[in-house]
């Protein structure tokens, strides 16, 4: 990129050709005042906020009044935003923005954090002149997760420029005409968008805010924020989780530049709260409470008799390497079936050739091919990140014409609504389809073969003209890319097709959970396995780590494992059907009481923290007190150290973020903002203790305001912004290299696959599972509300959640006499009424993944009137 | 020098002056309404709550002693769940008070706040909470904020005009 020197207020600057002023001041740390600019929607001119005067070069001595949003950065240029114009023009912008604004600063959720508050400040407003009438607005109830405040609005238009040109939603809208805007939905009722949560970061006043924080609230200013890992879904997003009282109040973004950028999905902004559900708390041996002393000692006397160990895809690594520590690497499976462990361990392969794309990456793509997955349902914040890649070629075609993307809606008229090939091959319709080129229908194991006729295309095989337009797409472009989720014959299509595409070719593999390519990467094979270790007598106890088997694989194989298992041994952190179930049971930390590593679907290993003191304790700390000779595993590194020791390819994870013995110039990093009030009153009904804050072991984080604060932490360590005068989430481009670009001290993250050897291909390729025999074969349904059985715990979430599902073919269920609405039992599971749907393959049963099916089924089940 | 001699100076000539002594606690002394002592919550002139929990006074305080938490009524009215106030650590300096957007909090010449415990100096919502308006009268926040509570609609606050209505496309 070429470089531009232009003067702000006096002082010469040297940025990035190409942007406009209002990024660039930005990144340079000067504080342009401004509203419908955001970083990832681009500029408007809207709201006339950002007012300077440029100054074209040395001759140009008067200069004019620019937008800065809208000014592109120019050689010799001389910005002033001290200028007593310009000021006086935002001061005045701001004074007319808050003629109709509520006196409610006391009563609003986003005050201590707004951006209007901040501009209000910023400008110089302080006294109010308008004398007249304030419009006001009625609200809409917009569901369990969002507030609606109207009366608050600034019309800066970035909630619908968000909702609708950025995530694609259609139910929110702005209705009415000039300064009586308004808002919201056609009439009351949940957002349907799985991103809908953005808006509370989003709108820069308080008309949207977080429902759930509101009714736990504590201002911005009062909690302690830890920097952690979304344990939703594979992506891994990078969150702030806000505490005060020990209570996890709010879950954030935390930007990330290749990861999540400024957005997360709704599954993991409100589902992360399952940690203040009802939890496991008392130990059990038997089913009835014990010390966790006492259940310690059962476990033990269970595991001197031989046991085999099941890692979780949503614990840590950590816990899986104990874990395997435990019971011995040949002993040692995940807690998935066959079928899924070969599939991930085969992602796993495919990512270390090089090829693995990030969320950034899969945005920059030219041509993408999906294969089977429900991106929304699977990795949400991934089909968020393919909606701007569909964007890009109208970008392209804006930029021929000298219109840069920045400049958003000249960018979208000159695109022509050009959209980048996306060829989606899915069983059902999908949430992606008004992006794609192709929308493809194929039952799903027509899936894999498409690929491969795709793959043969390539290489100049005749092939059916959809096949053949998906390849010259792909073919032409410089960047494409395929995208499938965790399913054996789809990952090898996929890899195929990615080798026939030549170096530029890119991967999103994304397989089911947070660290499904950390257990991979443990080298443990499948749940059958350990079923034929107990069956055979080779093991009498099974230590489950975190994982609800009947989530994750077919009720009978489950039933097999606690029927041959003498004793189970499970570990959680909330009661789940295997914990019900289990033998001895010992409760553990969730992500919120623990620190942990987890492997993304990049192979990025990422470090999560605990965000309340005196948690739980974690599972690798239950598991080292279940060894016959306890190692010396005190705090978290001596647990990476032996992890990288028994697992050499799992060392890089110990980079993900720096060590707890890490000091910085200001001391450790501190979680708590320097306000955090009532620090000498809180909890202390009573008594008057002069207690020292709690100390983590694990992290080089405090749990108080003492230590160093924003951008003086590394990244992988931010507990917030700290920009002074920002104090909203639009306080994050002045952290990044550019609107959208790495954080400026560099994303944090290790990766785990570079450098390690692909394993060798696999001659004879992962079977397909024969879809034979009597009955339908499943189609898995996901659902971006849903998630896993910890995150359908979460209250707000659930209530936004649909009810489980299992759908038929009309024909299909006629010829079985059922009808819509009927009680059915899809293999033997508890009874859903049928819903009837012309879209659902012929042969095929449709079933919400965890609550009905486990994921990745493809045997023929029986689907029954439930009696 | 010359500073000192002066000061000495001073200081002798209060060895002329009468004698002054205050016949507390016998005696009370008359203090003025802006003194600030003891640390009271008042309600506005309906007899309702003023307090909003907006912890702008816990904010404020320089020493960290006040504790707010919100909580939400059934008609959208924010109160404080829990108000806590650490007399052991207070100062008197009365920022609360001017923080206060809602004149909920205010300081009051009552300064005989001493005790035996330290405990006892730790004042909740119910030690704080007086049943009157206390020095500021008549102000009520709720009809001058925006938020809809029971019994005040959209539109019905001072200086707001009625609701928009969506459907009207005339200038
Ligand atoms: S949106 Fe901001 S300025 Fe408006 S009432 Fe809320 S906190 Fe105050
Ligand atoms: S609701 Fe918020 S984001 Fe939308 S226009 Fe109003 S102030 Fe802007
Ligand atoms: S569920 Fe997945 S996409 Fe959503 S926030 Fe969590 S990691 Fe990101
Ligand atoms: S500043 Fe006033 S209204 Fe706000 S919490 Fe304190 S006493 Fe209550
Ligand atoms: S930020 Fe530039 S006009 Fe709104």
């Amino acid at each position: 990129m070429s470089k531009v020197r232009l003067t702000i207020d006096g002082i010469e600057r040297e940025v990035e050709a190409g942007q406009d002023l209002l990024s660039a001041s930005l990144g340079l740390g000067v504080d342009v005042p401004h509203f419908c600019w955001h970083a990832a929607l681009g500029s408007v001119g809207a709201c006339r906020l950002c007012a300077v005067r440029v100054h074209d070069g040395a001759e140009d001595t008067t200069g004019r009044i620019e937008m800065a949003c809208m000014t592109p950065v120019a050689e010799g240029q001389r910005v002033e935003l001290a200028d007593p114009e310009a000021y006086e023009m935002r001061a005045r912008v701001i004074e007319w923005l808050m003629v109709n604004h509520p006196h409610d600063c006391a009563v609003c959720e986003e005050g201590g954090a707004c951006h209007l508050q901040d501009m209000t400040v910023a400008t110089g407003h302080h006294r109010r002149r308008y004398r007249f009438t304030k419009r006001t607005h009625r609200n809409q109830d917009l569901g369990p997760l969002l507030t609606h405040e109207m009366n608050r609005c600034i019309a800066c238009y970035r909630c619908t420029r968000f909702y609708r040109g950025y995530a694609g939603g259609r139910d929110l809208d702005v209705f009415g005409a000039h300064d009586r805007v308004y808002f919201g939905r056609y009439e009351d009722g949940p957002l349907e968008s799985p991103f809908a949560g953005n808006l509370a970061e989003v709108c820069p006043t308080g008309v949207f805010n977080d429902k759930g924080w509101s009714e736990t609230y504590a201002r911005k200013w009062d909690m302690a924020a830890t920097p952690v890992i979304c344990t939703g879904c594979s992506v891994g997003c990078n969150l702030f989780a806000a505490e005060r009282d020990g209570r996890v109040r709010r879950v954030q973004n935390r930007y990330h530049g290749a990861i999540n950028g400024h957005f997360i999905c709704d599954r993991g902004r409100f589902g992360t709260l399952h940690v203040t559900e009802d939890r496991l708390d008392a130990a059990r041996v038997g089913g009835t409470a014990a010390p966790v002393a006492e259940a310690t000692a059962a476990a033990r006397a269970a595991l001197a008799q031989g046991a085999v160990g099941l890692g979780s895809p949503r614990a840590s690594l950590e816990t899986n390497a104990a874990l395997r520590h435990l019971v011995g690497p040949e002993r040692f499976f995940a807690a998935v079936p066959e079928r899924e462990a070969r599939a991930v361990g085969r992602m796993a392969a495919w990512l270390a050739t090089g090829r693995a794309a990030s969320l950034k990456e899969m945005e920059q793509a030219d041509a993408v091919l999906v294969l089977g997955a429900d991106l929304t349902g699977v990795a949400p914040r991934a089909a968020l990140a393919l909606r701007q890649t569909a964007r890009g070629a109208a970008d392209a075609l804006a930029a021929e014409k000298g219109v840069p993307a920045w400049l958003d809606n000249a960018a979208r008229g000159a695109g022509e609504g050009r959209k980048t090939p996306i060829a989606l091959v899915t069983p059902m319709p999908d949430a992606l389809d008004d992006v794609a080129t192709w929308a493809l229908r194929r039952a799903p194991e027509e899936i894999a073969p498409l690929g491969r006729a795709v793959a043969a295309a390539l290489g100049g095989a005749a092939a059916d003209e959809e096949a053949a337009g998906i390849a010259r797409a792909l073919h032409g472009a410089e960047r494409p890319l395929i995208v499938v989720g965790a399913d054996g014959a789809l990952v090898e299509a996929a890899g195929a097709l990615a080798e026939a595409l030549g170096d530029g070719a890119r991967l999103a593999l994304f397989p089911p959970e947070a660290n499904s390519l950390g257990l991979a990467l443990t080298g443990a094979g499948g749940l059958e396995g350990a079923v034929a270790a107990l069956e055979a007598g080779q093991a009498r106890t099974a230590v489950i780590a975190e994982a609800d088997l009947f989530e994750r694989a077919e009720a009978e194989l489950v039933e097999r494992l606690f029927a041959a298992a003498e004793t189970v041994v499970a570990l959680d952190s909330a009661e789940t059907e295997t914990i019900r179930r289990a033998d001895i049971v010992l409760p553990v930390a969730d992500w919120s009481e623990a620190a942990g590593t987890f492997v993304n679907h990049e192979g990025r290993a990422q470090r999560s923290f605990a965000a309340v003191p005196n948690g739980r304790s974690a599972g690798w700390r239950a598991i080292r007190d279940l060894c016959a000779a306890a190692p010396a595993w005190e705090t978290l590194d001596d647990m990476l150290a032996a992890m990288a020791a028994d697992l050499p390819q799992l060392a890089p994870a110990r980079a993900a973020a720096p060590d707890a013995a890490h000091r910085l110039p200001l001391g450790q990093v501190a979680r708590a903002p320097w306000r955090m009030s009532g620090r000498t009153a809180h909890d202390l009904a009573g008594r008057v203790p002069e207690g020292t804050p709690a100390r983590d072991t694990d992290a080089p984080l405090a749990f108080s305001m003492e230590g160093a604060h924003g951008t003086d932490a590394p990244p992988a360590l931010r507990t917030g912004y700290a920009v002074p005068g920002l104090h909203s989430a639009s306080a994050a481009p002045r952290v990044t290299d550019g609107p959208r670009g790495p954080l400026k001290a560099g994303d944090p993250g290790a990766f785990v696959l570079q450098g390690v050897d692909a394993p060798a291909r696999e001659t004879a390729s992962v079977p397909e599972d024969a879809a034979t025999g009597a009955g339908l074969i499943p189609l898995a349904l996901d659902d971006p509300f849903a998630g896993d059985e910890l995150f359908r715990r979460a209250a707000r979430l659930a209530d936004r959640c649909p009810a489980p599902v299992v759908a038929l073919h009309p024909e299909d269920a006629a010829a079985r006499g059922l009808a819509a609405g009927m009680p059915v039992a899809v293999a033997g599971a508890a009874p859903v009424a049928l819903t009837l749907d012309g879209d659902v393959p012929r042969g095929h049963v449709a079933a919400s993944v965890g609550r009905v099916l486990p994921r990745g089924a493809r045997a023929p089940v029986t689907v029954e009137a439930a009696s | 020098m010359k500073g000192i001699l002066e000061s000495l100076g001073r200081i002798g000539a209060k060895l002329a002056t009468r004698k002054y002594t205050a016949g507390y606690p016998e005696v009370k002394p008359e203090l003025p309404a802006r003194y600030r002592a003891r640390i009271v919550l008042t309600r506005d002139p309906d007899g309702q709550e003023r307090c909003v929990a907006c912890n702008l006074c816990a904010a404020a305080c320089p020493v960290d002693c006040i504790d707010v938490v919100k909580g939400e009524t059934d008609d959208g009215r924010w109160y404080p769940e829990t108000f806590r106030i650490n007399f052991a650590r207070c100062i008197f300096c009365g920022f609360c008070e001017e923080a206060c957007p809602t004149q909920a909090i205010q300081l009051t010449p009552d300064f005989e706040t001493a005790d035996y415990a330290r405990e006892s100096l730790v004042h909740d919502k119910a030690d704080l909470l007086i049943a009157g308006q206390g020095k500021q009268k008549g102000y009520r926040y709720w009809s001058v904020a925006g938020k809809a509570i029971g019994g005040k609609d959209k539109g019905a606050a001072e200086d707001e005009a009625a609701p928009v209505d969506l459907k009207d496309l005339t200038p």
